[in-house]
């Protein structure tokens, strides 16, 4: 019935359109603008507004177009008499209380209140009375609220409930008294807070980092790619004399949708921090000095080839996966023109026994995320790690797909699931468990059992019209990382689902591409056997590697370390001999290529900061300094042109190939760390975005124990833990966190005050301290 | 999937729910949550609130709202709003009697005005103050659909009608 098609004028226009649509829906569609404040399309109709109301043929009164749904021969008038009357006059009673402050307000200029106001309402006000105040409340770092300007249109509300699914906001008190907020003092916390800004038609919500500092009309509009997570969120940059003022999304119905996480729109902040390396630098004697870039390059160049003494394997890459394909690429070329296939990008994996995907990806579209109904995702917590794949994934589950999360941690989500919470090493065990469930019986799978759950889910996967296995970060960080990629993919295998991975970091799918994993460096081995010299880029040692106590010692038995780097840090200052300013994101141009496999390029909008400068550029006058051919690029496009020659349509491919019988890293017995990645410290530049760094995300170092575990070991909320690893120590602050399975600690990697420890996973000891 | 649609209920169910409240407050209102249907326990939201309100001297605390909210898996903000739009939901501490005074058209023209000015002469308080010992509290309300024997007040479940200064002032004296 859905799909019948009716025919119904607008305007005197013949619009066809699926019986049942709402007008509104259909008028858009044609092309007819209805003026409208509470409707939004991804949000539930409340028509609660009534500025879309409109004249339909037959019906004595207006009708509000998001609310009325299309049928056959249906004549609708958008500006009758009856219409523009019935606008007008909710025009005026919306302004009622409305406050004139449109000179100080934010939102002015790109309020749809006044353009509303232009186009439909009246031009004389005849209220005299007075208007409502109503209190701002402190909702936290990210939104300010100038409650008074609110219509009360509910769209932040809508979008708490159905989008964000925490209700958080709500309308409280009734007529006149309704207002818009927490009720009790208490801060908006979802990792998606900062849409409710866009969806906020008026300036009662908008960007507190941004308060007071441009206005709509001075500010230049460019396009961007997010540099955070794998998905690849579409943003328009809005910049002011070159400078980045705020970041919004823009629309992508494949990607981001019309939403923007947390992270892509406040981390701009990140590029202004104090500590952005804007120099060239190279140390002397122990001392850090500024240079000019031309001493710098030599220097970088002469410290690289005496430190290699003509064996090429003395040097090696370490690439951050937020790097673009350009400056990856060249990072690669130059090496292996310095005679070396030493490159990875895979700065936080665990293992890497061979028979793991080279070019691992998600293994379908972004949007067939939400087409699922059986979901098994081991490893993962997409709302920490790539906030609008969560959202896709909690679309699945609206719709009633069956998500079932094998992890180390019980996860807060916002959507109903199974959640099999075990030790890192019983991961494996229940994943095995689900493919004995299928009747497999090879390897580890033989030895397990399969109890009325794990046939249950085999089942679910099997018989759903689409099923997913997704890995996530924490299962690469494991131990055995391959034999999870082997267990997961036999349950794919045998029971039809498709094999994904739900990778970090933005560039992170593209990297794999460049890298050849299989065939070049791997981060472990480069940081075991030290080498002579060694390329960083993008990353800080101490925060964006698994084993920061491992790579500490590399670096310092180095003989020369070249760094490129936006920010100057403790670790890298300790590390490195040169240090390359480095242009961010907004400064650069480049290519990402996200979960999907899509490759999405973006130009350079914000000068770089003091001397600061691409990457690809960087590189590129490197390679010319070592007289390495191949180095005379003019611009981005160039490279990207030579990086997709070499890869001759080659796609991202989740071919595994691991026996699932391989010796176990992780220890069954005893403590074990657990070391994911906090969702505002996953890289440099987050890392530095201050007002995100005020939200209730923000975490200091820790262990994260549960109570049983922490009285066994006499430990207390507040006290003081030693944990060791390897021969690193480090003393933390003890929290009681029953999210935590017993016999494991949870020290998230990433943070100040963990860099002398290992492994992000595997075995630690906790002791009184 | 409009959240009228679909029970906004917590993902996560309130684990111990027998630490809520007492077991015979618990009772009653568990009476309301299988009036609906599985699944649907939020729409007890506004008896539970009475029931709460009732046991607790006629108001309700936020701790006791979001104990409604946990006892119906509901968030917490969802209880607020129901608390604060309905007007027989007591947000602050009321007297022992509540004195609900009708001053909607039909009682203001019969002279509402002159049984609230009564009202405060006698009791020292006016529209949402409670005396100093506890016992009264006035409020003033909308049309309670009383307008036949208007002016008129609520006290309690009673309605008084047809009111003048001196049948105030025996009602009163004749409250404990
Ligand atoms: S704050 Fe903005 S989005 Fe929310 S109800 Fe008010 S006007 Fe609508
Ligand atoms: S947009 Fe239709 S009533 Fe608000
Ligand atoms: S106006 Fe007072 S009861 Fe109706």
């Amino acid at each position: 019935m859905s799909e019948q098609l009716v025919t119904i004028e607008i305007d005197g226009r013949e619009v066809k359109a699926k019986a049942g649509a709402m007008l509104i829906d259909v008028a858009d569609e044609a092309g007819i603008h209805i003026p409208r404040f509470c409707y939004h399309k991804k949000l539930s109709v409340s028509a609660n507004c009534r500025m879309c109301l409109v004249e339909v043929e037959k019906v004595p009164r207006p009708l509000p177009a998001c609310a009325t749904p299309v049928n056959d021969g249906m004549k609708v008038k958008t500006q009758s008499p009856l219409a523009v009357t019935a606008q007008q006059g909710t025009m005026e009673f919306l302004l009622i209380n409305h406050p004139l402050d449109c000179p100080i307000c934010d939102q002015g200029g790109e309020c749809e209140l006044q353009d509303v106001a232009v186009g439909y309402g009246s031009d004389v006000c005849r209220y005299v009375e007075g208007k409502r105040v109503v209190a701002d409340k402190n909702i936290g770092p990210l939104v300010a609220t100038d409650l008074t300007r609110c219509i009360q249109c509910t769209r932040c509300v809508r979008f708490g409930a159905e989008i964000a699914g925490v209700r958080e906001l709500g309308a409280t008190g009734r007529g006149e008294h309704m207002q818009i907020g927490t009720y009790i003092e208490k801060s908006v916390d979802s990792e998606l807070s900062g849409n409710i800004i866009d969806v906020c038609p008026v300036g009662s919500l908008t960007s507190k980092p941004f308060r007071f500092r441009a206005r709509a009309w001075e500010l230049v509009q460019r396009d961007a790619v997010a540099p955070h997570d794998s998905m690849g969120s579409n943003v328009h940059l809005h910049l002011r004399n070159g400078e980045i003022m705020r970041v919004v999304p823009k629309e992508n119905e494949a990607v981001n949708e019309c939403w923007l996480s947390d992270r892509d729109r406040y981390s701009y902040q990140g590029i202004y921090s104090e500590d952005r390396l804007t120099k060239p630098l190279v140390k002397k004697d122990g001392e850090w000095q500024e240079v000019d870039w031309k001493e710098a390059l030599e220097a970088a160049a002469n410290g690289l080839k005496a430190a290699a003494g003509g064996d090429g394997d003395q040097l090696a890459a370490l690439v951050s996966p937020n790097s673009t394909q350009e400056e990856i690429w060249l990072a690669k070329k130059l090496l292996q023109g310095m005679g070396s296939d030493n490159i990875d990008y895979r700065l936080r994996q665990g293992d890497f026994r061979p028979g793991q995907p080279d070019r691992p990806w998600l293994g379908m579209a972004i949007a067939e995320l939400e087409e699922l109904d059986a979901v098994l995702i081991i490893g993962a917590n997409p709302r920490q790690d790539q906030p609008l794949l969560g959202h896709r994934l909690r679309k699945a589950a609206m719709k009633g797909a069956t998500i079932t999360y094998i992890n180390p941690l019980q996860l807060v989500l916002n959507y109903r699931s199974s959640q099999w919470v075990t030790t890192p090493a019983g991961m494996l065990e229940e994943l095995a468990a689900v493919g004995k469930g299928l009747n497999l019986r090879r390897g580890i799978i033989a030895q397990t059992k399969a109890e009325d759950r794990h046939k249950a889910l085999a089942a679910s996967l099997k018989e759903a019209g689409k099923a997913a296995v997704l890995l996530g970060p924490m299962a690469l960080a494991h131990p055995d990382a391959s034999m999870i990629w082997g267990l997961a993919d036999a349950v794919a295998e045998s029971s039809g689902a498709t094999l994904g991975l739900l990778p970090e970091a933005a560039n992170s799918t593209g990297a794999g591409m460049i890298c050849e994993a299989e065939n070049n460096g791997k981060v472990r081995e480069l940081l075991e056997n030290p080498r002579k010299g060694y390329l960083l880029c993008n990353l800080e040692p101490s925060l964006d590697l698994h084993d920061p106590a491992l790579a500490g010692k590399a670096f310092d038995k180095a003989e020369f370390v070249v760094a490129l780097s936006a920010f100057r840090g403790d670790s890298l200052d300790a590390a490195a001999d040169v240090q390359l300013p480095l242009a961010t994101f907004g400064e650069t141009s480049g290519t990402f290529v996200n979960a999907a496999g899509d490759w999405q390029s973006f130009a350079g909008a914000a000068k770089p900061l003091g001397e600061a400068r691409p990457g690809w550029k960087i590189l590129r006058v490197l390679g010319n300094v070592l007289e390495i051919s191949g180095f005379d690029q003019d611009d981005c496009g160039q490279v990207l042109a030579e990086i997709e020659e070499s890869l001759a349509g080659r796609k991202p491919e989740n071919k595994v190939k691991v026996d699932v019988n391989e010796e176990r890293w992780m220890p069954a017995e005893g403590m074990a760390r657990i070391g994911d990645v906090p969702i505002y410290a996953a890289d440099p530049l987050v890392r530095r975005a201050s007002a995100l760094q005020e939200t209730v995300h923000h975490v200091e170092a820790a262990v994260r124990i549960n109570a049983e575990t922490a009285k066994g070991l006499g430990l207390e909320e507040g006290g003081q833990a030693l944990v060791s690893q390897g021969d690193g120590q480090a003393t933390l602050p003890v929290v009681i966190d029953e999210t935590v399975p017993a016999n494991c600690a949870r020290v998230q990697s990433a943070l100040a005050g963990t860099e002398k420890l290992g492994a992000a996973f595997g075995a630690v000891t906790l002791t009184k301290a | 999937m409009g959240f009228k649609s679909q029970p906004m209920t917590n993902v996560v169910e309130t684990p111990d729910k027998g630490s809520l409240f007492t077991p015979e407050i618990r009772a009653r209102i568990d009476k309301w949550i299988v009036k609906y249907p599985e699944g649907w326990q939020q729409s007890a939201v506004m008896p539970a609130l009475r029931i709460v309100q009732e046991e607790n001297g006629g108001w309700l605390t936020t701790e006791l709202m979001d104990d409604v909210a946990a006892y119906l898996d509901m968030p917490a903000i969802a209880v607020y709003e129901v608390a604060t739009f309905y007007s027989m939901y007591e947000l602050k501490p009321v007297g022992r009697h509540k004195i609900c005074v009708c001053t909607n058209v039909s009682c203001m023209i019969n002279g509402s005005d002159g049984i609230r000015g009564h009202l405060e002469k006698k009791l020292g308080i006016t529209f949402g103050q409670v005396t100093e010992d506890g016992k009264f509290s006035m409020k003033e309300v909308e049309c309670l659909g009383a307008c036949g024997g208007a002016p008129m007040m609520q006290i309690g479940k009673e309605y008084y009608e047809n009111l003048t200064p001196d049948e105030v002032d025996r009602i009163l004296d004749g409250l404990e």
